[in-house]
């Protein structure tokens, strides 16, 4: 319990001050907005490899189920509770931004279509590595690659229920790990976890149940195998300049 | 106080085709087995160590509630099928069923609606309130209604890992088949 309550603790301890939207307006952070930085509509993304890429860590039947019938789902739905609204024409990352205000259709389904967006692409099945300055910075926060690895699983497996496990950058350009409960993600006003997302992890029963069914740890340490450092190295580069 | 998981009151294939065995496999062998684990894993040392499981749904918070409402939760889900029982209400409940929803069939539709669009991990459920009048509540991921005062009746375990393997995203389906496994005097009993 004591250790419980010292863990919670530390994980309020690093909630960020929030970033304006505005500073988030990048295609690299807001899939709905171009490279001159305006709205360009929605789009239910093309999985960046095929099904089995991830095999065997994350398994073919489960990518297909997860990408074509959960994705999707949540991409429908999200449309279905913009469309014909003000809320139609509005960039993703300030949709997030007050989504204390706004219908929880938009905050659940624009939530679960978003984060499984930059989920997909925070994975690969090739062999990437994470950049110098992106070890540097998490050696810096964390202690040391070991310590950090240690909190991000302890995030993925403490999370009660549906929810993500993050890597996340603060507006003081610092680095921690945390959890959102449901689709919840740390652009949103309405979360205790607030900053820039690096690195996502879907830790929803669907990510894993197939494949790994009760043992969640045991899809959390699989996942580090399929991570796209490449990915990761971009948003940190791209979240030091906001 | 050791918490026991309570032994299944039919056999692990009696469900099938709804339920199959291999999501009892899971589901109570490893799911229910694990928050009994980790209940009896947290209480040792605190003013919950003797406690019975009500007085942690109503009165603990974190991992304690959690894994204590979860036992409960799945006791109860679990002990209100049988292979053989009788699928509709009768008597009393019944006529409560139908003075509060209309009939039967509206009760289920609006039970469903509750299931199916709760959002993430949780439970719905049919309770009883201090004046016996029935209604439908959601409960997110361990939520019991014993913390508001109801007495729950029916409940419908729609964390994804309740019908993952057997009927994957499509929750609807097991919702449909839900019903089909009740014994509702079992229910009857609660009321």
């Amino acid at each position: 319990m004591e250790r419980r309550k010292f863990l919670s603790t530390v994980g309020l301890g690093a909630v960020a001050v929030a970033l304006p939207h505005e500073l988030l307006a990048t295609p690299v952070f807001d899939f709905s907005i171009d490279d001159k930085g305006n709205f360009k509509g929605h789009e239910f993304p093309e999985l960046p490899y095929s099904f089995d890429a991830l095999e065997p860590h994350i398994d073919k039947m489960t990518m297909e189920i997860h990408y074509d019938r959960h994705h999707r789902g949540y991409f429908k739905k999200f449309m279905a509770a913009i469309e014909g609204t003000d809320h139609a024409s509005t960039p993703m990352s300030k949709l997030f931004a007050g989504v204390s205000k706004l219908p929880t259709g938009i905050r659940n389904n624009g939530g679960g279509f978003y984060n499984h967006t930059l989920f997909w692409n925070n994975m690969s099945g090739k062999k990437t590595r994470p950049s110098d300055k992106l070890k540097k910075a998490i050696e810096d926060a964390f202690g040391s690659w070991e310590k950090f690895r240690e909190e991000f699983n302890r995030a993925a497996a403490t999370r009660f229920g549906s929810g993500w496990a993050w890597l996340v950058m603060d507006a003081k350009k610092k680095l921690f790990v945390g959890s959102t409960p449901n689709q919840d993600n740390p652009l949103m006003d309405v979360s205790e976890l607030r900053g820039t997302p690096l690195l996502a992890l879907d830790v929803w029963e669907h990510a894993y149940y197939l494949k790994y069914q009760n043992k969640r740890p045991d899809y959390v340490s699989a996942f580090w195998n399929v991570i796209n450092w490449d990915e990761v190295n971009r948003r940190f580069d791209k979240a030091l300049e906001l | 106080m050791n918490h026991k998981l309570p032994k299944l009151p039919y056999e692990k294939d009696a469900l099938k085709p709804y339920i199959s065995e291999e999501t009892i496999d899971f589901h109570y062998g490893k799911h229910h087995q694990a928050y009994v684990d980790k209940l009896n894993g947290l209480i040792p040392g605190t003013q919950f160590e003797d406690a019975g499981l009500e007085a942690i749904i109503k009165n603990a918070d974190g991992g304690i509630f959690n894994n204590g409402a979860q036992v409960w939760n799945h006791s109860f889900y679990f002990s209100s099928f049988s292979p053989e029982g009788r699928r509709e209400p009768s008597g009393e409940l019944s006529d409560a069923i139908n003075g509060t929803f209309g009939s039967f069939e509206k009760f289920r539709e609006e039970f469903n609606k509750s299931a199916a669009t709760l959002f993430g991990s949780g439970w719905a459920w049919l309770v009883k309130n201090k004046d016996g009048k029935l209604s439908i509540v959601q409960k997110s991921n361990a939520g019991n209604p014993l913390r508001d005062g109801l007495t729950p009746l029916l409940t419908c375990d729609v964390w994804e890992h309740a019908y993952y393997i057997d009927y994957r995203n499509k929750r609807p389906d097991y919702l449909k088949s839900f019903w089909e496994i009740i014994d509702w005097d079992i229910i009857a009993s609660r009321y």
